[in-house]
């Protein structure tokens, strides 16, 4: 069929293209500085230099930018779960005055630009004392953990089965345990789906880290891959074993978790 | 799927008993149920307040003083408004480059990441990897794919020049250090994440009913008459999407301009003679390099009333060519 042969040219045509900054990155991770700017191009190193990536993990404090950064995203994932989870049940199944005004506001909030809010949260910070600390980074997700978050959590709950909530509370259950013992153990595809992307939020975060971390000890990996991009001799090899590790544990959480990545992103689109 | 899309905001709105405040109060269980909803939304309330709403509203009063953070802020009155419209070329500039960029990546993230998602919805074996392939891309942190690109595009030895140069013979331009193809390579870096906007098209496409397709083979409408008569109309709404996000996101494109700029320029500086000064990129140096918070604020707050504007718009000029099948289904 020409057509199919038509539409496979085009997918292996332009998926080359795609594939290859990835691949790219991967090989000259495991470059010896001879290799890195040759023509022809080196596709598979020989011999693999791992060497690359233990100058990454010391000159480029790897270790300590990776424990910094996996402290932030997983205290600020915790709290965007719990607070999110516990507005979106509000939200979605407990009647209370005002409730339809309060969702209306939160929708809203999904569409104010970062910026406006940007510089007067700095400041709030700034006299609060926390500059040059985690908290900035970590204390706003137990604050609700983001609109989106909350919407899409609520979309969940609320094509749970309503007799399942009645009778436990016929039964006597206080809203609380049905939260902590029906409505979290139901939810997991949902929670899992806002873990992933609360942990994509914090690991990929630049603007915040720039902004609120000044001394290079409390750097995240996105800020200590920038020390790369800045130095004067640049070591292509090392900073791409340095970009190489931090997109890792990315691609894994991917790989692992792909049916609540992509439920995620098309959830993203419903709510236009 | 296309269902949902138009018909979340409807039903929080309908399927949700009205509470009224009579019955809440009198009835313990509805009191007590009440007060809980109150204790659950809490911890996000007080977020509105403190971390929304507050600095909202603290934005707006500093975009109208003079204020280093340190010493308190003096009233200026619309001093700071007035300067950067009509005094500041440096803003001027920043808002061309914006709108620039805007303007040549939104296009091809709404077109072309419609084109690919629908090659990927074709039945095909293997189809799912190269969804992977061309997904994947969109989740690599951007610190990290723009060092990649950094690499890729380097003036001299970088991937691109030198398959240009051996294989074509062409000379390839300073990507990244030339005031003319830094922008460029911008859009190039953002075409390579398309895949997040592919991904949301291929979830509205596989919502479009296979019996509509049928029906109008049957009829013996082609290829392209199908295209544009039954997947462009339903695909509508996610087109619309698609598009506003993508306008509010580039608008605020503020890291891998950044990072672009800064590589070789110093902290403050955007890029080869500022053709990398972008507004948000502006508004994070006169705020936090020169401290100038008043001012950063007042052109924070010119984007957000531009930002509003844009997307009134249109939704506006939506209800001409976004076709909801609610309203189809009630005429």
């Amino acid at each position: 069929m020409a057509r199919a042969t038509f539409v496979y040219c085009l997918l292996i045509g332009l998926g080359f293209l795609f594939a290859m900054p990835l691949v790219w990155l991967a090989s000259t991770s495991l470059k010896s500085n001879e290799q890195v700017g040759t023509w022809p191009p080196v596709w598979i190193p020989y011999p693999f230099i791992w060497e690359n990536y233990g100058v990454a993990w010391t000159s480029g404090h790897f270790g300590l930018y990776f424990f910094n950064t996996a402290t932030i995203t997983v205290l600020a994932t915790i709290g965007q779960l719990l607070t999110a989870s516990m507005a979106a049940y509000g939200f979605a199944r407990l009647r209370f005055p005002g409730r339809e005004f309060l969702f209306a506001v939160l929708l809203a909030t999904l569409m104010l630009p970062f910026v406006v809010t940007m510089i007067p949260t700095f400041i709030l910070f700034k006299n609060l004392g926390w500059l040059n600390s985690f908290k900035p980074l970590i204390v706003p997700s137990y604050f609700g953990g983001g609109a989106f978050f909350i919407f899409l959590l609520r979309q969940f709950f609320k094509t749970l089965p309503t007799e399942m909530f009645e009778q436990a509370t016929i039964d006597g259950a206080s809203n609380y345990r049905i939260y902590l013992q029906i409505l979290l153990p139901l939810s997991k595809p949902a929670l899992s789906t806002v873990a992933i992307f609360g942990f994509m939020q914090h690991w990929n975060d630049f603007l915040g880290p720039l902004i609120y971390l000044n001394s290079p000890e409390k750097f995240t990996l996105a800020l200590g891959l920038r020390q790369f991009i800045q130095r004067t001799e640049v070591r292509y090899q090392e900073m791409m074993a340095m970009a190489l590790m931090m997109t890792l544990p990315v691609l894994l959480v991917f790989f692992f978790f792909q049916q609540y990545f992509i439920r995620g992103v098309v959830m993203s689109g419903i709510k236009g | 799927m296309r269902q949902e899309t138009v018909s979340i905001t409807d039903r929080a709105a309908t399927d949700s008993p009205r509470s009224k405040p009579r019955s809440v109060w009198t009835s313990p269980i509805r009191r007590r149920e009440a007060l809980d909803g109150f204790v659950f939304i809490l911890p996000w309330f007080l977020g509105l307040l403190i971390f929304i709403l507050g600095p909202f509203a603290a934005g707006f009063y500093y975009s109208l003083t003079e204020y280093d953070s340190l010493l308190p802020p003096q009233f200026l009155g619309l001093q700071n408004y007035h300067r950067i419209l009509f005094v500041d070329d440096r803003f001027w500039l920043a808002v061309f480059n914006t709108v620039w960029y805007v303007s040549a990546a939104v296009v091809p993230q709404v077109i072309l990441g419609l084109l690919l998602a629908i090659l990927l919805n074709q039945k095909a074996r293997g189809i799912t990897v190269f969804r992977t392939v061309f997904f994947m891309p969109s989740i690599v942190p951007i610190v990290a794919s723009v060092s990649l690109f950094i690499f890729i595009l380097h003036d001299r030895f970088g991937l691109l020049n030198e398959t240009l140069f051996q294989v074509f013979g062409i000379v390839g331009p300073n990507w990244l250090t030339s005031p003319d193809w830094s922008k460029p390579s911008l859009v190039l870096w953002s075409l390579w994440g398309i895949g997040g906007g592919m991904i949301i098209y291929l979830a509205g496409l596989q919502g479009i009913p296979e019996t509509l397709y049928e029906a109008a083979a049957i009829d013996g409408a082609g290829a392209l008459r199908c295209f544009w008569k039954i997947t462009i109309p339903l695909i509508s709404p996610t087109i619309l999407f698609v598009l506003i996000m993508g306008i509010i996101g580039s608008f605020q494109i503020f890291t891998p301009v950044f990072l672009l700029g800064s590589s070789n320029y110093g902290m403050a500086a955007a890029g080869p003679m500022d053709s990398l000064l972008f507004w948000v990129v502006y508004i994070y140096n006169q705020g936090f390099f020169y401290f100038r918070m008043g001012y950063a604020s007042s052109m924070a707050w010119l984007l957000f009333i531009l930002l509003v504007i844009l997307t009134l718009v249109q939704f506006r000029l939506a209800g001409r060519w976004v076709y909801y099948e609610d309203e189809a289904a009630i005429q």
